[in-house]
């Protein structure tokens, strides 16, 4: 297994102590995704924007946020054999973690570099031949961490500030 | 109607890749932008420019099979040294541009069908 | 302009029912990759593609789009309009390609949308 970090630099320190502790979310919604399901694929971004929408999140963050959910969310359904992501909301940033049951990826570095891509025939003619999915969720996140091998799962996570807190300090009402 | 490469290229501030010479030689009859390469396959004509942001190997076979002269890389998508050398092989013209692609058709289109 | 004149000026097909064929369109970009049109559009736009497939109008529930305008004759499938029609998200098919679509719309006056480097 390789572990591949990014940090944005001037979040770097408030995520890493975020990192060491994990405390718990606000919120968190759950979504399955399916293994080459290309109609419902998107389904679970687009019902996180909207959900951050309704709390208030500016449009710029939603913008960011549903580009990098929407990237990883369409590589769990193109390339592996289903998964899941779980987005837990926090008072000024959101957590996403997408999980999934392999097959892996071979050299994260190498699948960092805009314009590879091991999507097939099929996928390019979707228009997903582009290998810029992984740069997409990079420069739309503020932590990117990706955990995988060959013929291993694959765990990919994102952190995005709202540049705000948009829920009062004692939590949501349930 | 035709018009030289040359005209397209200064119409649209691009920068050319490849020592190709004779741009006002060149011949372009249309354009054709995709991202595609079956559909570039499947449906370019030859003397046409492709416009695309695609620039692996690839894009240079099949220029070369529907002989197309021209690749035109929208948005300064600049190609690998090794996409121009086999280009230069193929006698395949690169051009890069900062302009998108709605644009650089567009601009095509008027010195073919406007202007003309 | 006005997507009633946009339809026009392509000799196009409506896909979707819509109200207002008078809303006004300020641009327009056209790809046929997915990550990259998430990438570039920085506005909302008027989006010309060769792709037919759902994720197309997926996009739309993360950038702005005024519409999806799909060349070379291509149509979607039923499932697909539907998908659009819930999201009041206007279609158009026209026979003309991309490059001539692009080429037609500029010259009515249509701005490429303002777009991202890189």
């Amino acid at each position: 297994m390789a572990d591949y970090w990014y940090f944005q630099p001037e979040f770097e320190e408030r995520t890493l102590t975020f990192l060491s502790q994990r405390y718990e979310p606000e919120d968190t919604l759950v979504f399955t995704i399916k293994e080459r399901d290309f109609i419902d694929s998107g389904n679970a971004s687009s019902t996180i924007k909207n959900y951050l929408q309704k709390l208030g999140v500016k449009p710029e963050i939603l913008r960011r946020v549903a580009i990098a959910a929407y990237e990883a969310e369409i590589n769990v359904t193109a390339h592996t054999r289903g998964g899941k992501v779980k987005a837990n909301i926090h008072k000024d940033f959101i957590h996403l973690m997408f999980s999934d049951k392999g097959s892996g990826i071979k050299d994260i570095e190498q699948s960092m570099s805009p314009g590879f891509s091991t999507a097939d025939k099929v996928m390019q003619e979707m228009g997903f031949g582009a290998g810029l999915g992984l740069p997409n969720i990079k420069r739309n996140s503020d932590m990117l961490h990706i955990m995988s091998g060959e013929n291993q799962p694959t765990c990919l996570e994102i952190i995005i500030y709202f540049g705000e807190k948009i829920l009062p300090d004692h939590g949501r009402s349930k | 109607m035709n018009i030289p490469l040359i005209d397209f290229v200064n119409a649209i501030n691009g920068k050319v890749l490849t020592q190709t010479t004779g741009l006002d030689q060149i011949m372009v009859t249309g354009g054709y932008v995709s991202d595609l390469l079956s559909d570039v396959m499947g449906n370019a004509r030859e003397g046409q420019v492709w416009i695309t942001i695609m620039r692996h190997l690839n894009v240079i076979a099949v220029a070369s099979l529907v002989g197309l002269s021209a690749v035109v890389f929208a948005r300064d998508m600049l190609p690998d040294q090794q996409i121009i050398s086999k280009a230069e092989e193929e006698n395949i013209c690169l051009i890069s541009s900062d302009l998108s692609a709605f644009r650089l058709a567009g601009k095509l289109y008027t010195l073919l069908e406007i202007n003309n | 302009m006005k997507l009633r004149d946009i339809i026009k000026a392509l000799d196009a097909e409506l896909l979707v029912k819509l109200n207002d064929l008078d809303q006004e369109v300020t641009c327009a970009f056209g790809s046929d990759l997915i990550s990259d049109i998430l990438h570039c559009t920085q506005e909302k736009t008027l989006l010309l593609t060769g792709l037919t497939n759902p994720q197309v109008v997926r996009l739309s529930d993360m950038i702005d789009l005024y519409g999806i305008i799909f060349v070379r004759g291509k149509r979607p499938s039923p499932d697909l309009i539907k998908m659009a029609q819930e999201r009041e998200l206007p279609l158009i098919s026209t026979m003309y390609t991309l490059y001539k679509s692009s080429g037609i719309l500029y010259n009515l006056g249509l701005r490429s949308c303002k777009i991202t480097h890189g």
